[in-house]
């Protein structure tokens, strides 16, 4: 059941990316659809989205704080915040580790733009939340554990 | 049509401080609805916002980002007057771009 249930959501991933690719007309909306790193947000582990990032592995870091609540009552709106104190900051990922697919969102940072995002996030269940750093093409990571009340997946 | 976004940009001593509030349903395609069905997933899933035409933040996001996205960051450069645009796509193709002036 759970297995037929996962070929399904992979088939209609698929279809849905198809007639994307077909609704898309402004070539500036498909060079971004194109940006989308479909790997990473199809990764389970953190290992595996650094791997997809481009990175070998994420190194512990003490320069990298994650601003969210340790008890989020519900899980479909988790508010974080995750700053940077590493030179040369070039991307922030958050992950969230115990969700069907770990990587929730994603940010390039250029030269100029302070390296710190706040957004808010959905969390199946309590897990690990983990922050990724990309600085000089290198990872880093921390790590902070959100207990959820209420889940924020499935209906 | 999507709904217009909700944009504040302020210039403080250490930047422009950005704030932005979309409307999007953020479906996850994991929820079922009342039949059963499995509700296919529709996201936001590249945002860029931009200054004088150079982008100071682009984004990548998955479905995990809760219904109507939340996003603050700030960069260096802006000042009183100039405008920022904001624009998305989803993973259908739909797409909105919206202006506001930084105060």
């Amino acid at each position: 059941m759970n297995e037929n249930r996962r070929e399904f959501v992979k088939i209609s991933g698929v279809l849905g990316l198809m007639a994307a690719a077909g609704l898309i007309t402004m070539e500036e909306a498909q060079a971004q659809q194109q940006a989308w790193n479909k790997a990473a947000f199809e990764a389970k582990t953190l290992g595996d989205v650094v791997k997809s990032l481009g990175g070998a592995a994420a190194a512990q870091s003490g320069d990298i704080s994650i601003n969210a609540p340790d008890i989020a009552e519900n899980g479909a709106v988790v508010p974080v915040a995750v700053t940077s104190k590493i030179p040369n900051t070039q991307g922030i990922y958050v992950l969230v580790e115990k969700n069907p697919n770990a990587l929730a969102a994603g940010f390039s940072i250029p030269a100029g733009t302070e390296p710190t995002v706040s957004t808010r996030i959905k969390m199946g269940q309590t897990s690990n939340v983990h922050a990724v750093v990309k600085a000089d093409n290198k990872f880093f990571v921390t790590t902070k554990e959100i207990k959820v009340t209420l889940g924020g997946c499935g209906g | 049509m999507p709904d217009p976004m909700r944009i504040r940009a302020t210039e403080q001593p250490d930047g422009v401080d950005v704030r932005v509030l979309m409307s999007h349903e953020m479906e996850t395609g994991q929820r079922r609805d009342s039949a059963g069905k499995l509700v296919p997933a529709h996201f936001i899933s590249n945002v860029t916002v931009s200054h004088n035409g150079k982008a100071v933040l682009t984004a990548e996001w998955g479905p995990a980002v809760a219904k109507n996205p939340y996003l603050q960051f700030k960069f260096k450069g802006g000042k009183k007057g100039e405008k920022i645009s904001v624009t998305w796509v989803d993973n259908k193709g739909e797409t909105r771009t919206d202006e506001a002036t930084i105060g």
